[in-house]
């Protein structure tokens, strides 16, 4: 299998099990934000349960392969310091995901329901990430 | 809290399928499924890293017309949304998770999965964001759902 053979199927899993999860209703992830409200627990189930198999995986089988099966090494990510760029991205993401409803992953997997509202939403995504690539272009990082 | 039982196993079903989707990623190339960052990189796209992107993202897309049409009940019927919020929404999930290196999944499924200190505050800070935003917006500014 190739890297590209790897991706197809993980984006097929990955949007099978977001849809069964509910993640793809926007107004269900918005019960789940809504804890003053009628607060709905289920997103906490899905996260739940990919976080424990995620642990589990990563933990006891990872550390017993050299590298990965068809990749040459894991790109394990080892930043540990809190920069102002995460801390101000997720609380930035946070709020566009309280108002809509939506995060990436979901608005995708959307993409062809047919609601028209979700491609509002993905234009605008694209356009969010387009200004990101624009303005790091423009002004490199600075690592202080 | 009035959900039904079903709904809970059905999100933990799902989430485990989430979960096996980003481990396979791991396993078999030892990448990180963060869908903001596979998807970002494209954005602009670049010769010699593109093609796992488009095949990943082919995946998630194709994934989503699959339901459409064996399991329809996944989407809503329909999206009132008005279409200034989700110009705004669209817009601050996509130059935030860019900004932040990752989203839901990145971070919330993945960087915890690995125990992450970044991913951990990211994942506590975009929860309490979220939660704040719909508070304000449902709850002192009425929005209708």
């Amino acid at each position: 299998m190739s890297h590209r053979g790897v991706a197809f199927i993980t984006g097929l899993i990955f949007a099978i099990g977001l849809g069964i999860s509910g993640m793809t209703q926007p107004t269900k992830v918005r019960d789940f934000l809504d804890i003053s409200g009628a607060w709905d627990p289920s997103l906490a189930f899905v996260m739940g349960g990919a976080v424990t198999v995620y642990l589990l995986v990563f933990h006891l089988i990872i550390p017993r392969l050299d590298r990965p099966i068809v990749g040459e090494r894991f790109g394990i990510p080892s930043r540990r310091d809190l920069d102002r760029p995460l801390l101000l991205g997720s609380a930035l993401f946070g709020v566009g995901w309280g108002l809509g409803g939506l995060c990436p992953g979901p608005a995708l997997t959307s993409a062809l329901s047919g609601l028209t509202p979700i491609l509002v939403f993905l234009a605008a995504m694209v356009g969010g990430m387009a200004l990101h690539s624009l303005k790091t272009h423009l002004m490199p990082i600075k690592r202080d | 809290m009035n959900v039904p039982s079903s709904d809970l196993f059905a999100a933990l079903a799902g989430g485990l399928l989430i979960g096996v989707a980003t481990t396979f990623m791991m396993i078999f190339s030892g990448r990180i499924a963060g869908v903001s960052g596979i998807v970002g990189g494209l954005i602009p796209p670049r010769r010699h890293d593109m093609d796992w992107r488009l095949a990943f993202l082919s995946g998630l897309v194709g994934g989503g017309a699959l339901l459409r049409v064996f399991y329809p009940e996944a989407f809503p019927a329909a999206l009132t949304t008005p279409t200034a919020t989700l110009v705004a929404a669209g817009l601050l999930v996509g130059y935030g998770a860019r900004l932040g290196n990752g989203c839901t999944s990145g971070h919330g499924v993945c960087g915890i999965g690995r125990m992450s200190r970044r991913s951990l505050v990211a994942t506590a800070v975009f929860l309490s964001t979220g939660m704040l935003t719909v508070f304000v917006h449902r709850h002192l500014l009425g929005a209708a759902s």
